[in-house]
């Protein structure tokens, strides 16, 4: 297998510890997780998704395990501006806020607070299931585009995480970059759902969520794939990586870097398990095989 | 990640424990180690942790929206069930366990399979004690209540003060109120013993399965769902334990 060479990494304007990082939403709730998450292995953390206002999200059931990925609707609980406390002690470390807001000026006023003390942002343009806010608004490259700016202008490393429920991910992708992104994250999960047989209702307390882990990976692949030929910015591949190998393939599509997330479901290990077969002394620089699918 | 879609069963019996607390019977059992705990769901309303009583039953005590509605189930009713989830009780040797209120429900499975020596029981008044009756016969029960109005009168540490010899056991397993845990985990420290202590947490949750960090404690980001629910006395001195926990939102609050 292609290995890679260890050591800091630098992307969008942020350095990370490895090219590992831990997706929003996922073990972020609480700085205590985070850091534990840093302990083990992963290269950045990006925090649960912060918005204007506390949220206690949906009523359950919130995540179902599914035969080849997670089935969510949290509903973006988040403890809003309270969250600065959680995270004060992992001040040198690269964390990553995630940002969400159903306006423009919203996310200008999330991103306000932590300003100061911020190694980057991350949008959530891509929530699948919360009413007003994510993937509702994420899929108008009009708004996009303003969220960003106003970001932005903070002058802060500003990442931008996309869904991939639209027709042309590269337009929303164009859109972020004229809005003055440094890296696009893709993707957000897939929206999907199940229903119980028996109780012939769905099983998710808000009826819709959104697919995450392994049966996503073609998907986000394929986004990363057309995000690379659409934006010049660095893509940050997520969705379904679970091993050495899918990070590879997703670097050859023209990511730079990885998100994991549904991975810890199997195993809270895993960033160090796939660095363990990811990086090697005689590894290649990444920049050898980042996009090298598009020759 | 194999299919977790929770499992639907039927309400085949309803048993009025005290006014407040209700078991329900399940029309199949479940494969657990006792001290594990299962996601309920009770359709349109949410779902929550509940620890099993037995294979087949949860006991709820009506506390909140998610309970009232489990306490209102008749016979016949359908739910969600999805787990069993954690890690349990690890018993080892001479067996002390420690139940405030409904706390005992998790428990109850370890004095079920004969292995509880001594058992305390607390609750708030007579009428509130859960399981006393079969507790009865599977342990030597010590029962205190707040009031006086059975057994000792006031709280289970005071009973644990007056006649528990705690270092003469090599596992004590807890179950309540947290601050009557607490409680309990300071005495087991000042004894050089936090190690032999179980305690079983709750915090709020909402995926059950290791993956959403809603219940993470801190400071070292243990998962109440996955790692836990059940922490040895050790790994949860100088933390969150006894001191705040986190509502839905994740903003801190007094336990």
């Amino acid at each position: 297998m292609i290995t890679l060479q260890k050591g800091p990494v630098h992307i969008g304007g942020i350095t990370l510890h490895n090219h590992l990082i831990l997706a929003a939403g996922v073990l972020g709730t609480t700085g205590a997780s985070l850091g534990r998450m840093l302990r083990l292995g992963a290269g950045g953390v990006v925090t649960k998704s912060i918005g204007p206002e506390p949220k206690a999200g949906h009523s359950g059931p919130c995540l179902i395990p599914l035969n080849g990925g997670l089935l969510n609707a949290m509903g973006l609980p988040n403890p809003s501006r309270d969250y600065l406390d959680e995270i004060t002690h992992l001040r040198d470390e690269p964390v990553i806020i995630s940002i969400f807001g159903g306006t423009p000026e919203e996310f200008g006023e999330v991103a306000s607070w932590f300003a100061d003390t911020a190694v980057g942002f991350e949008l959530n343009l891509s929530c699948p299931h919360a009413e007003g806010y994510g993937a509702a608004i994420g899929a108008d490259p009009a708004i996009v585009r303003a969220c960003t700016e106003e970001v932005a202008a903070y002058g802060i490393p500003t990442w931008v995480k996309l869904t991939p429920n639209v027709t042309d991910i590269g337009v929303i992708g164009r859109a972020a970059e004229e809005g003055g992104a440094s890296a696009i994250v893709a993707v957000n999960t897939v929206r999907g759902m199940r229903i119980s047989i028996d109780l012939r209702r769905p099983v998710l307390g808000n009826r819709f969520g959104g697919i995450s882990g392994p049966m996503i990976f073609p998907i986000a692949l394929r986004c990363v794939y057309d995000l690379y030929d659409a934006c010049s910015l660095p893509i940050i591949g997520c969705g379904g990586v679970s091993s050495a190998e899918d990070v590879i393939e997703m670097m050859m599509a023209g990511a730079s870097a990885v998100q994991i997330g549904s991975a810890v479901y199997d195993d809270i290990a895993i960033f160090e398990q796939i660095a363990a077969s990811l990086y090697a002394d005689d590894g290649l620089a990444a920049d050898e095989i980042v996009g090298c699918a598009h020759a | 990640m194999h299919d977790g879609m929770p499992v639907v069963v039927t309400v085949r019996e309803i048993i009025d424990e005290t006014p407040t607390i209700r078991t329900i019977r399940f029309d199949h059992p479940f494969s657990i180690r006792p001290g594990q705990f299962c996601m309920v769901w009770a359709p349109g309303v949410d779902e929550i942790p509940m620890g099993y009583s037995s294979p087949d039953t949860i006991t709820v005590q009506r506390v909140g929206e998610a309970t009232a509605a489990l306490t209102s189930l008749a016979v016949g009713d359908r739910l969600g069930i999805r787990g069993p989830f954690g890690n349990g009780f690890s018993p080892e040797g001479r067996l002390l366990a420690i139940a405030g209120g409904v706390g005992v429900a998790p428990l109850y499975p370890l004095a079920a399979a004969g292995v509880v020596e001594t058992f305390i029981l607390g609750a708030r008044t007579a009428e509130e004690l859960t399981f006393a009756t079969p507790l009865a016969a599977l342990a030597d029960l010590r029962i205190a209540t707040d009031d006086g109005t059975a057994g000792y009168h006031g709280f289970v540490t005071g009973i644990i003060d007056e006649e528990i010899d705690l270092s003469s056991y090599d596992t004590i397993c807890v179950c309540g109120p947290e601050m009557m845990m607490k409680g309990i985990l300071d005495r087991l420290d000042a004894a050089g013993i936090a190690g032999r202590g179980q305690f079983s947490l709750h915090r709020y949750m909402k995926c059950g399965v290791g993956v959403c960090g809603s219940c993470s404690i801190d400071p070292d980001g243990l998962r109440v769902c996955k790692d836990g629910p059940v922490f040895t006395g050790d790994q949860i001195l100088n933390s969150e334990f006894g001191v705040y926990s986190r509502d839905a939102s994740g903003r801190k609050k007094r336990p």
